[in-house]
């Protein structure tokens, strides 16, 4: 199994900024979701970010959306996230699982820990989980030796940057722009300076995420954080292929794409 | 400077101060309550909870909410007695806080009032809202139209269709509404999309929250500006009645109504609190809004609290007859207040609360909102249970214009 201790040592060693890729469980298809990460490994992706399809995604922007209402029209499960992650996992990523809170509360903090770990998943990013209320999956995840990433935003005071940053392991995912996920003209002008405040309290590195879709938009983010983050691009590549070999061929070219952006 | 006699509010009133149920620490009731949302919005948060903290002990603020409760909300409502109505309920005597008199119809005026001003203070330019049944659209856009800010209101697509009147109202007073299709394109995703607007423009905005639901502070701010119904109703009905009521009956969406008549009555043990939700087509059938009655603990839209959901805590869609009460979620308070066992909490199927609606018009010249109708239908069972010696207060939180086109399809009018 492949851990983001490894994965950022391995891209520091090669003066490079590590490419993390998201995309959501059950989306074109539970088999197509693992076919689609797989590749995005095998084109350069270091770290996949599998997502927990949820039908109240406030932090997300429409193409998110769309994919994650496709996925639950599809039946997905907790466990098929799981079993994604398991398949996703061997390609030899480091593999986490990105989720709202209310699944995992529901589910059972514990078990949901010990059955990702199981699974090969090495953490979660949870986006609606606040330092206050994240104690329990602090420690669930503590047990089940997995990491626990969470988010400063560009609005983020220093007390909170200091607050957030405290709870991570693994990375802190720093939001580029204040708004929802999407890819965007142009990356936050916000995020250098958010990872600059962000360093001084981060025990692991930074990575950040938000509005980034190109290769030039990979080489501008990695010229100053320890990760680039993508996810509605590829999800974009997705939805407009016209059948799941062109899909999967445009996700290969666009995480080529940024592969090569990481390491300008 | 002091509070002139002849007002509504002292700060005691506006705050609940030294009342034992106030649990709010942090937005914490008991487990519930809490702040579930991206980081990006903490500062936002603490922002409002900073801000209102200062003025809900500000004289002046006080002052300027007390006088446009009274010279523009239409404020203090009446109580009214409708014993022809109360025919049917054994005999009990029920009195209504008369929330439908208010301007523009539903007691969500009043924590819009508050609200706006408080935007104002914020130093805020725009104000978005979420909306169900068109009330809080409604009432937020005349707020901001009184204060001259841009207003954006979210409302679900189904419920722009159900609610037609009411969004003509909105675009009249100023505001752009935007139809939400995503979801269940009711309630909770307008609630999503509203998030989404404010996590963009939080600079400029203020989310105008319409109930006791969302993260802290939003539970507490949105009960203390409700809280004036209970207030006004307590003194009301003493006056009325030389004693206090034997229970109080509310309808229960997000909770908000219900919250601003109860929360006065909370530390007079002695007063029964009875929540009624909206039991859809029947909770046998899956169709309905029982959240407190049915649900589990749960996190939604910012908050622990009990929600409709499945075992894997996917949010399942409401159905009530009634826009304003259908919601997966409810307030924290309410949650706490049920867990407490200091209220308790029913479930009326829309067939109940549609005959109390026509009662109501039939018996007493009052056309009710759907969703106070819920509570009517409620005090009808409750007054047979309690027998004729009891007064019933029950929250009319809203006149039924807004419904006549849902009555005219029940009743084939």
């Amino acid at each position: 199994m492949t851990t983001l201790a490894t994965v950022f040592e391995k891209a520091r060693a090669e003066n490079r900024a590590a490419l993390v890729g998201y995309l959501p469980a059950g989306f074109p298809t539970i088999d197509g979701a693992i076919a689609a990460a797989t590749a995005m490994v095998e084109a350069g992706c270091d770290v996949i970010e599998i997502g927990l399809p949820y039908s109240d995604p406030l932090m997300d922007g429409p193409t998110i959306q769309d994919a994650v209402h496709r996925a639950l029209e599809n039946g997905t499960r907790i466990a098929d996230v799981m079993r994604t992650v398991e398949g996703v996992a061997k390609s030899g990523a480091a593999t986490l699982v990105m989720t709202y809170w209310n699944p995992i509360d529901r589910y059972g903090a514990d078990r949901f820990a010990r059955d990702l770990a199981n699974a090969g998943g090495v953490g979660t990013i949870t986006p609606d989980l606040t330092p206050e209320e994240a104690g329990p999956w602090r420690e669930a995840s503590a047990s089940a030796g997995i990491d626990t990433v969470f988010l400063v935003a560009p609005s983020s005071t220093e007390e909170r940057i200091a607050i957030v940053t405290e709870c991570c392991t693994g990375f802190v995912y720093a939001a580029s722009l204040m708004g929802v996920t999407g890819a965007r003209e142009s990356v936050g002008a916000a995020a250098a300076g958010l990872v600059e405040r962000t360093r001084p309290h981060a025990k692991v590195p930074v990575c950040v995420g938000l509005g980034v879709g190109t290769g030039a938009q990979a080489a501008e983010v990695a010229a100053y954080a320890d990760g680039v983050i993508v996810g509605s691009a590829f999800i974009r590549r997705l939805l407009d292929a016209p059948n799941e070999q062109e899909g999967l061929r445009a996700v290969r070219e666009l995480a080529a794409e940024l592969a090569e952006g990481v390491r300008r | 400077m002091s509070i002139s006699e002849g007002t509504l509010i002292t700060p005691a009133d506006f705050t609940g101060a030294g009342s034992a149920g106030d649990v709010s620490e942090r937005g914490k009731f008991g487990v519930f309550g809490g702040r579930f949302v991206p980081e990006a919005l903490i500062p936002a948060l603490d922002e409002v909870a900073a801000e209102y903290e200062k003025a809900r002990t500000d004289l002046a603020f006080i002052r300027e909410f007390d006088h446009l409760l009274r010279t523009y909300a239409g404020r203090p409502t009446t109580i009214t007695d409708v014993p022809r109505f109360a025919e049917q309920a054994g005999g009990a005597r029920i009195l209504l806080k008369r929330e439908d008199l208010t301007h523009t119809g539903a007691h969500k005026i009043n924590n819009v009032l508050g609200q706006a001003l408080l935007t104002k203070r914020l130093g805020k330019s725009r104000v978005i809202a979420e909306t169900g049944a068109g009330q809080h659209g409604v009432a937020t856009a005349t707020a901001a139209a009184l204060m001259g800010l841009e207003c954006v209101i979210y409302m679900g697509a189904v419920d722009c269709e159900r609610q037609a009147l009411n969004v003509a109202r909105m675009k009249l007073l100023g505001a752009r509404v935007v139809p939400v299709t995503n979801g269940s394109q009711t309630l909770k995703d307008a609630i999503n999309e509203a998030f989404r607007d404010w996590v963009t423009n939080v600079d400029s905005t203020h989310y105008l929250f319409g109930t006791v639901a969302g993260p802290y502070p939003f539970p507490g701010i949105v009960r203390d500006f409700a809280r004036i119904i209970g207030v006004e109703a307590r003194r009301q009905v003493l006056e009325l009645t030389g004693k206090l009521p034997d229970a109080i009956c509310a309808a229960v969406g997000g909770g908000s109504n219900a919250i601003g008549i109860m929360h006065a009555f909370i530390e007079d043990e002695g007063v029964q609190l009875h929540g009624y939700e909206a039991g859809g087509r029947g909770l046998e059938t899956g169709e309905h809004a029982l959240t407190l009655t049915a649900g589990s603990i749960g996190v939604l839209h910012g908050s622990r609290t009990y929600v409709l959901q499945d075992d894997e805590g996917q949010t399942i869609e409401s159905h009530s007859i009634s826009a304003g009460l259908d919601y997966p979620g409810v307030g924290p308070e309410h949650a706490w207040l049920k867990d407490s066992g200091r209220a308790t909490y029913h479930g009326i199927t829309d067939a109940e609360a549609m005959d109390a609606f026509a009662l109501l018009a039939r018996t007493e010249g009052i056309i009710p909102a759907i969703e106070s109708s819920h509570a009517l239908a409620g005090a009808l069972k409750l007054g047979r249970d309690l027998g004729p010696d009891a007064t019933i207060l029950v929250n009319l939180s809203g006149r039924g214009d807004k419904d006549m086109g849902t009555a005219m399809k029940y009743f084939n009018l």
